[in-house]
């Protein structure tokens, strides 16, 4: 690993400037490396931190990457961390020209994480330091206490994904925007339906009241504070409290468990601090996959466009852009999608199509011919890149429009018997239908709460909160056994689950089996679904129905 | 970095320490042309964590999980289709294949026994696996067999084309014959007899095999998922263990069924085919039987079948495949037939299971025929003791 050449540092430098020009915004530090694929494939399991701790499943990951990469060669062009500086990382065998492009690309990245505000809580944190300190410590405590230090970091990746991420995020936000909640939003939304319970009725009245009041200058609180004297003590009292976030698993097990509170149990707690951290880290970059790359792939293109150094290259750029951004016929391509979907809200909104007027709008030409000229199209993306996610960006701005105009669809999958074969159909193309299945591929770990009430006896009761979807059965039992572990009590983890399971694979087996009576025409029954509660005691996993 | 060796070592105190084993033996296979396919073992593992299942309860039996796609076309068309059982066309393949000279695709070949031989000695030596018994059958080693391998300038048997060509092109490369690589004007070629290369027949040393395997897998319907890893896993640490046990003189022929048996050429195809359609257990077992008597095969090799199926078979009381097992008893070492059961089964025998049980046949020929019946979330440790049974 080495830094990359005086005169390519020159050739970033350089774009660093024209990409500022087009609104970009990022720090002046940047670190480039040079690796070669096989550093690639070492960094890989650790995120590409080169300072994370050492943990043996990184290094499984390590063996089987390089078994890969002997099977499968592949050369990725770079690879950028969220650190400040931040860092990148290159193949060596790049031309200048390619450069130019992977630098606008790696620009677009870093832009994304120093904006989006999804990332504020990673701004004020030099990783790589951090990191390395981590790693120290981690190095020292396996030299006193040997393979156990590997069993508290297992458990401990057994739960990074409870770590309460959106919990942290709202604090901060809460804390940092300075937002005190106003009498009159405490008045309507607080004090007369949760204090007073009043009437709809008498609600609506105090709402027109206070319309009729507004341009009047007259106080409207007068009236207000002459009927509830008690008023102003209650809305003092509502903003001196703070909001406490309800503690999520992982900052639950470190504050409560009674195995922790041992001694010699300590040191574990490190541990898991350092475990949690580090998923607390990575958790924008999981939620906002689409909207970064896509963002990146939209920012390389356009400035490597209006780029002299384009010149006598542009065939070799159509051919490896459209290697990184083609849609495929079938399946998704993150960076390819979040790249037109960015395109497609910087032209309706240069048009000024986010309003009402072209939402009433019925005829489909009237809709294709409408433009306001607003050209506030570049602005608007920049705004998209720093407030929304992939879920928002996703459910905001896939429309029909979008879908029509790269004849997007939604592909099934389905099985011939008479051709002996599985046909790929276009199940549908309408945008509610592909906006519902790109979402439904997104990152959402399972919601789950401390039960207070169940919590009785020692017993750590995890509440699952439903959305359709069981759990992975296969992983409850060791991700359970780590909890009890780290816990030092019984586990018990309430979840639902289909009502008789399995039932889907004997239909398909009888689907096959003549013999068996005809199942494949019948229509499948609607699921039910029940509550079991599942009970990890003495590494003994048992369950039952509630 | 922490070697292979040393992660079995680790994962074998985890067991002491209370807490399952982690560590999955996991290959990596690629085609390769010509059937000379490439596995790469490598370890794998996997962190367990609360996830959301991404099964979907409310689909139809057959329908797969939708994706995206994108060009021109109306709801309802289709847009592509991929044939479930392997295509006839691929098999020609081969011959075409064996052409393109021994260098390569051995090469190919010896990586694969390599990687699987070092399993094998993982497996003997940290698994204990037994050793295997001599079965008293001591052969020659060697033999010798005639081929066209040399090569030889100016006379020979059978011209090679494309080694007289590119000697054609040096020799005229030498003479200033080719100006422009660009533009070459191949009638200006001066040819002389000396560039002419021919392979003549020559003797060479062939390392005999003595042991033959059948690995003979259910890929109906049913079998989809895990079922089907699970037997794969069994069958590459079989092969692997006697590849070892033989020293790498052992030969393999692979044969997938459904309601009709095929054989194919390779471990890739073994491996990789997906389900097709029902079951008829039976046809695998007279394939095999058809091929020893065709190629007699049983009097030069110890010959070993193994065969991998979740236990569902529309023969229910086993009638056809029983006869076909009696008939293979007179021959082989070893019949190893893995039952990989599906959740849903529960306490329930599957059919093969149960007729083979009622009929006597594993007891009366306990030395010859073994049977394994194993959950389809068996782990690696189970899938080992499963080996254990099969070749005890």
């Amino acid at each position: 690993m080495e830094l990359i050449s005086q005169h390519v540092k020159g050739i970033m430098e350089e774009c660093k400037l024209r990409a500022r020009d087009h609104g970009l915004k990022f720090d002046d530090e940047t670190l480039e490396y040079i690796v070669t694929n096989r550093d690639m494939i070492e960094l890989s399991p650790k995120v590409m931190i080169p300072t994370l701790y050492d943990y043996w499943v990184h290094d499984v990951r390590v063996l089987s990457g390089k078994g890969m990469y002997e099977a499968y060669p592949s050369n990725p062009y770079e690879t950028v961390i969220n650190t400040r500086p931040a860092i990148s990382f290159y193949n060596d065998n790049n031309p200048d020209w390619l450069n130019v492009m992977i630098f606008y690309h790696v620009l677009g990245h870093i832009d994304f994480f120093q904006n989006n505000l999804f990332y504020q809580n990673t701004w004020d944190i030099d990783l790589t330091g951090q990191a390395l300190s981590d790693k120290r410590l981690i190095a020292q405590l396996r030299s006193e206490k040997g393979r156990w230090v590997d069993y508290a970091i297992e458990f401990a990746r057994g739960i990074d994904n409870l770590v309460g991420y959106q919990n942290k995020l709202n604090h901060t936000i809460m804390k940092t925007s300075h937002r005190k909640l106003s009498k009159t939003d405490f008045y309507f939304d607080i004090f007369l339906q949760k204090i007073k319970k009043v009437s709809l009725n008498e609600y609506l009245k105090e709402i027109t009241r206070f319309n009729s009041l507004y341009n009047g200058g007259e106080d409207f609180f007068e009236q207000v504070t002459a009927g509830y004297p008690e008023f102003e003590e209650l809305y003092k009292k509502e903003t001196a409290i703070k909001i406490k976030p309800d503690l999520d698993v992982v900052e639950y097990i470190l504050q409560h468990s009674s195995f922790l509170k041992e001694d010699e149990n300590n040191w574990i707690k490190s541990v898991i601090q350092i475990v949690k951290n580090t998923s607390l880290y990575f958790q924008p970059q999981i939620r906002t996959k689409i909207m970064n790359e896509g963002w990146a792939s939209y920012w390389h293109e356009y400035l490597f466009m209006r780029d002299d150094r384009i010149c006598g290259h542009e065939s070799d750029f159509a051919k490896v852009n459209a290697g990184v951004t083609s849609m495929p016929k079938v399946g998704l391509n993150p960076y390819a999608l979040g790249m037109r979907l960015f395109d497609h809200i910087k032209e309706m909104e240069d048009k000024g199509c986010y309003c009402f007027d072209y939402m009433f709008l019925k005829d489909e030409i009237e809709k294709k011919n409408y433009n306001q000229s607003k050209n506030s199209g570049n602005e608007f993306i920049i705004n998209v890149r720093e407030n929304f996610n992939d879920f928002t960006f996703i459910n905001t701005f896939v429309d029909q429009e979008f879908v029509a105009r790269h004849n997007l669809f939604v592909a099934g999958k389905r099985f011939n018997n008479s051709r002996m074969s599985l046909e790929y159909y276009i199940k549908s193309k309408k945008a509610q239908d592909y906006k519902e299945m790109i979402i439904d591929t997104l990152y959402h770990p399972p919601e789950m709460f401390i039960d207070k009430a169940g919590n009785k006896d020692g017993i750590l009761y995890l509440n699952h909160k439903f959305e359709n979807k069981p759990l992975k059965t296969d992983f409850i039992e060791n991700t359970m056994m780590g909890i009890e572990y780290l816990w030092g009590g019984p586990v018990h983890l309430e979840t639902s689950e289909p009502e008789a399971s399995g039932q889907s694979a004997t239909n398909y087996a009888n689907f096959w089996d003549p013999a068996s009576p005809v199942a494949d025409k019948k229509e499948p029954a609607p699921v039910n679904w029940k509550r079991i509660v599942y009970a990890m005691e003495n590494r003994k996993l048992s369950k039952k129905e509630v | 970095m922490i070697t292979l060796d040393e992660l079995l070592e680790r994962d074998r105190r985890r067991e002491e320490d209370g807490f399952k084993r982690k560590i999955r033996i996991g290959r990596i296979v690629k085609p390769g042309s010509g059937g000379k396919d490439k596995i790469i073992i490598v370890p794998t593992t996997v962190e367990e964590k609360f996830v959301h299942d991404e099964i979907n309860l409310d689909q139809d039996p057959g329908e797969g999980e939708p994706t995206g796609g994108t060009g021109e076309g109306e709801e309802g068309d289709i847009i592509g289709e991929q044939p479930v059982r392997p295509e006839e066309g691929e098999e020609g393949e081969e011959g075409e294949g064996a052409g393109e000279g021994p260098g390569e695709g051995q090469g190919g070949e010896h990586e694969l026994e390599s990687n699987a031989y070092e399993l094998g000695k993982v497996l003997s030596q940290d698994f204990a696996l037994p050793n295997l018994q001599d079965k008293g059958k001591k052969r020659t080693l060697a033999r010798y067999v005639y081929d066209l391998t040399d090569k030889n300038r100016g006379v020979g048997q059978i011209l090679d084309k494309k080694a007289t060509l590119k000697k054609i092109v040096e020799t005229n490369i030498t003479l200033g014959n080719i100006p422009d690589i660009a533009n070459i004007d191949t009638t200006k070629f001066i040819i002389s007899p000396q560039d002419m290369i021919y392979r003549i027949l020559s003797r060479e040393k062939d390392f005999e095999s003595q042991a033959l395997i059948f690995f003979l897998r259910d890929y109906s319907g049913s079998m989809g998922g895990k079922v089907t890893q699970t037997v794969v896993s069994q069958h590459v640490m079989l092969y692997s263990w006697l590849l070892y046990q033989y020293e790498k003189q052992v030969e393999t022929r692979f044969i997938l069924h459904d309601t009709e048996a095929k054989e194919v050429s390779d471990f890739f195809k073994y491996y990789s085919y997906k389900v097709a359609g029902g079951t008829k257990v039976f046809t695998a077992f007279k394939m095999v039987n058809d091929i020893v008597e065709r190629e007699n095969l049983a009097k030069d090799y110890n010959i070993y079948v193994f065969h991998g199926t979740d236990g569902d078979d529309w023969d229910k009381d086993g009638k056809q495949t029983l006869a076909e097992i009696q008939k293979m008893l007179g021959y082989v070492s070893r019949i190893g037939i893995s039952i990989v059961e599906h959740t849903y089964v529960g306490s329930k025998q599957t059919e093969v299971e149960k007729y083979l049980k009622s009929s006597g046949i594993l007891n009366k020929h306990s030395s010859l025929i073994k049977l394994d019946v194993l959950g389809e979330n068996a782990d690696d440790s189970r899938i080992i003791q499963g080996i254990k049974r099969l070749i005890s």
